[in-house]
């Protein structure tokens, strides 16, 4: 059985493309203001990678916030259900899913088969999700890709309280006006997202394996931050912000009863 | 979309609980042209107690108001604004904010200009009411105020010397009930008043316990614009009528099988006031098969219930039906405290652990399948401890979610938000 996978994120757009467990293709765009146009395109993209056209497909199923705009989908899987599906898929003893993204974070309890036991979400607030690094990282004029690394150089801790953007720009300010080094400042904002998804984790119950997901956990820094955090390790796939659309596209076999 | 199992259909007296709601709003205005006399005060007041003044009174309960209010978003955030402007902070009951508003705007929600009571009659159990009514009063340019202590603790703590501190200031209230209005006080009308809320909130309970019936003859939705009579007028005989009427109706469905949805496959519950702007919810919930087949906070915000021999729960015995005769306004007064401090919406201000047992109970009794909780930003009263409960039901092994919002305020709530969690927890219990 060949199915699709659309993760429909909050600022990008990711395709998975697979067949039998194997992934023939995968796409990434950025969402931008018409994410429909977007879908499509990627989606079409990612089809020719494949070989493949549309008819091809017997199933597409789509995820993400922006779920309702995917181009052919003809099934729907929440969120956190593609968490489950995807973080299991890649790691069989993940008990727990860790997604952060550009604009949430949120915990799956899952089982050995990817069935979402439970989960939770991060309040409406941007400082446990991507863009709270994205604001943070033109406070302190560095570049987004930069940051994570820069956090890995800090040389000690810095204390940073504040559980929003707009407040902890202006302790970044502060901290910058206080001649703290940059890399100890990137590290203190790493460490306070942190420390809520943390929080928010420890409400479900932390239970190993923990794999971590989404665009975030490309960032170095907050892989350790979040590793101090917890406590734990995390298991982090190649390309963690594919696990949604990955997850999405396993929903049919799953429904099936495959493996 | 679930395939239809059960016959389905409206409420025969759907329209007569729109007409009694409509005419209260309206009469309330209207009570100055007859010589009557308005009060205004929190739908936990003890109500029967004004009720003594004569049969032209008629009251303004907040929190009802408060819903009214949020279900018209526009009108509830011209009320927000207006008060925050006055320097009232955002984080406060939004019920109590949404008064306010309508006072400092000069607006009611029923058209026309904000109609000021003659006094303020009001009992304090959460952290808003005593003040609600205070600043309120304040508000309205010196507008009399009396307040109710009623936090005596828990119904089975309850003793003699914990009732006469309530029936104490109940009387001192009939007092300065006759000072502030010139009226002499009838104590007929005020045992007449004392039966009738006893009956309507057994009456409301009786309702509610009959939804235990698979399938649940009322949904939530259905619910909140039938319990809300009780929460208007628990004290008045129309009040009682109505819901005897309406008990006749769900024995009726539960006894013929008509559903509220047609195709109930999986039962939930809820907790604390919804999102008032936001009910569409409810019905999302039916898309899955999902009933909601009410909460604690239906049920026990005015339905009064006791345990019954069985162990289950069912609308309390009446006095009336244990054969008491109310002779003396102290007697009333007395009867009164007693039966509305075993409210179930007012045990968990002392312990979440009163209001998990009493979830845990409605799970059980009520065949509940998982529980969506409103952490409602917009009742420090009624959400307080909510936390507490999710752990409890999540140790007794209950699929539970949580949403954000406020039942007032829509700028504290993401429907699209909430409607992707919903959907996660359909795919928990099957639904999806």
């Amino acid at each position: 059985m060949i199915t699709a996978g659309i993760d429909m994120g909050a600022k990008n757009v990711k395709v998975v493309i697979l067949e039998d467990n194997k992934i023939l293709s995968k796409g990434m765009i950025l969402g931008g203001f018409d994410q429909k146009a977007s879908a499509e395109k990627v989606f079409n993209e990612t089809l020719q990678k494949a070989g493949l056209s549309r008819n091809n497909i017997e199933h597409v199923v789509a995820t993400g916030a922006g779920k309702d705009v995917a181009p052919c989908a003809n099934g729907e899987i929440s969120m956190m259900g593609a968490d489950a599906l995807g973080g299991a898929f890649l790691f069989p003893s993940a008990r727990t899913v860790i997604d952060v993204g550009a604009e949430e974070g949120r915990a799956v309890k899952c089982d050995e088969e990817g069935k979402m036991l439970d989960f939770v979400i991060n309040e409406r607030c941007a400082a446990g999700a991507g863009t709270f690094v994205e604001a943070m990282s033109r406070a302190l004029e560095v570049k987004l890709e930069e940051m994570g690394p820069l956090a890995l150089k800090a040389q000690k801790a810095v204390p940073m309280n504040a559980q929003c953007t707009i407040f902890a720009e202006s302790e970044v300010v502060s901290l910058i006006h206080a001649k703290t080094p940059k890399a100890d400042i990137s590290r203190a904002i790493h460490d306070a997202i942190a420390d809520r998804i943390a929080s928010m984790t420890r409400r479900l119950g932390v239970q190993r394996d923990v794999v971590l997901v989404g665009g975030v956990a490309k960032n170095a820094g907050f892989i350790e931050s979040l590793k101090r955090a917890l406590g734990v390790d995390l298991l982090v796939p190649d390309e963690p912000d594919f696990v949604g659309a990955l997850g999405a596209a396993l929903a049919p076999m799953r429904k099936n009863g495959e493996k | 979309m679930a395939e239809l199992k059960y016959k389905t259909k409206f409420l025969d007296c759907w329209n007569e609980a729109k007409q009694l709601r409509e005419n209260y709003y309206k009469n309330f205005v209207r009570a100055h042209e007859i010589g009557g006399i308005r009060w205004a005060g929190g739908a936990w007041s003890f109500s029967a107690v004004p009720a003594g003044l004569g049969d032209d009174v008629y009251s303004l309960t907040g929190e009802p108001y408060g819903a009214t209010v949020a279900y018209n978003k526009e009108f509830a955030e011209a009320c927000h604004e207006a008060i925050e402007a006055e320097g009232y902070a955002r984080d406060l009951c939004a019920y109590m904010r949404n008064y306010w508003g309508s006072i400092v705007l000069d607006k009611y929600a029923w058209g026309g200009e904000w109609p000021k009571a003659d006094f303020l009659w009001t009992t304090h159990i959460c952290c808003s009411h005593a003040k609600w009514y205070q600043v309120a009063g304040e508000l309205e340019g010196g507008v009399p105020y009396f307040c109710v202590d009623v936090s005596v603790g828990p119904y089975d703590e309850v003793n003699e010397r914990k009732l006469n501190y309530m029936v104490s200031q109940m009387m001192d209230g009939i007092d300065w009930m006759e000072k502030i209005t010139g009226r002499k006080y009838d104590d007929e009308k005020l045992i007449q008043a004392v039966y009738n809320e006893c009956r309507a909130t057994s009456l409301w309970a009786e309702i509610c316990t009959l939804n235990k019936a698979i399938p649940a003859p009322l949904d939530e939705k259905t619910m909140y614009s039938l319990y809300v009579i009780g929460t208007l007028m628990k004290h008045r005989k129309e009040c009682a009528d109505f819901y005897e009427k309406l008990r006749d109706e769900v024995k009726d469905r539960v006894a013929n099988e008509i559903a509220a949805v047609g195709n109930e496959q999986f039962r939930v519950m809820t907790d604390t006031q919804p999102p008032w702007a936001f009910l569409e919810l409810w019905r999302y919930l039916q898309n899955y098969g999902v009933v909601s087949i009410g909460s604690l906070y239906t049920f026990g915000l005015i339905g009064i219930f006791e345990v019954k021999e069985d162990g289950t729960w069912g609308p309390r015995t009446t006095p009336q039906e244990q054969g008491i005769e109310i002779e003396t306004r102290e007697q009333a007064l007395r009867v009164l405290a007693e039966w509305t401090l075993s409210r179930p919406e007012w045990q968990h201000f002392y312990s979440p652990e009163l209001k998990s047992d009493m979830m845990k109970r409605i799970v059980k009794e009520w065949h509940v399948d998982g529980v969506m909780l409103h952490y409602n930003r917009g009742c420090e009263g009624l959400s307080m401890g909510i936390a507490e409960n999710k752990l409890a039901l999540k140790e007794a092994g209950i699929p539970v979610m949580h949403f954000e919002g406020n039942m007032g305020d829509e700028r504290e709530f993401d429907l699209e938000r909430t409607r992707a969690e919903i959907d996660a927890f359909m795919e928990i219990l099957g639904a999806r």
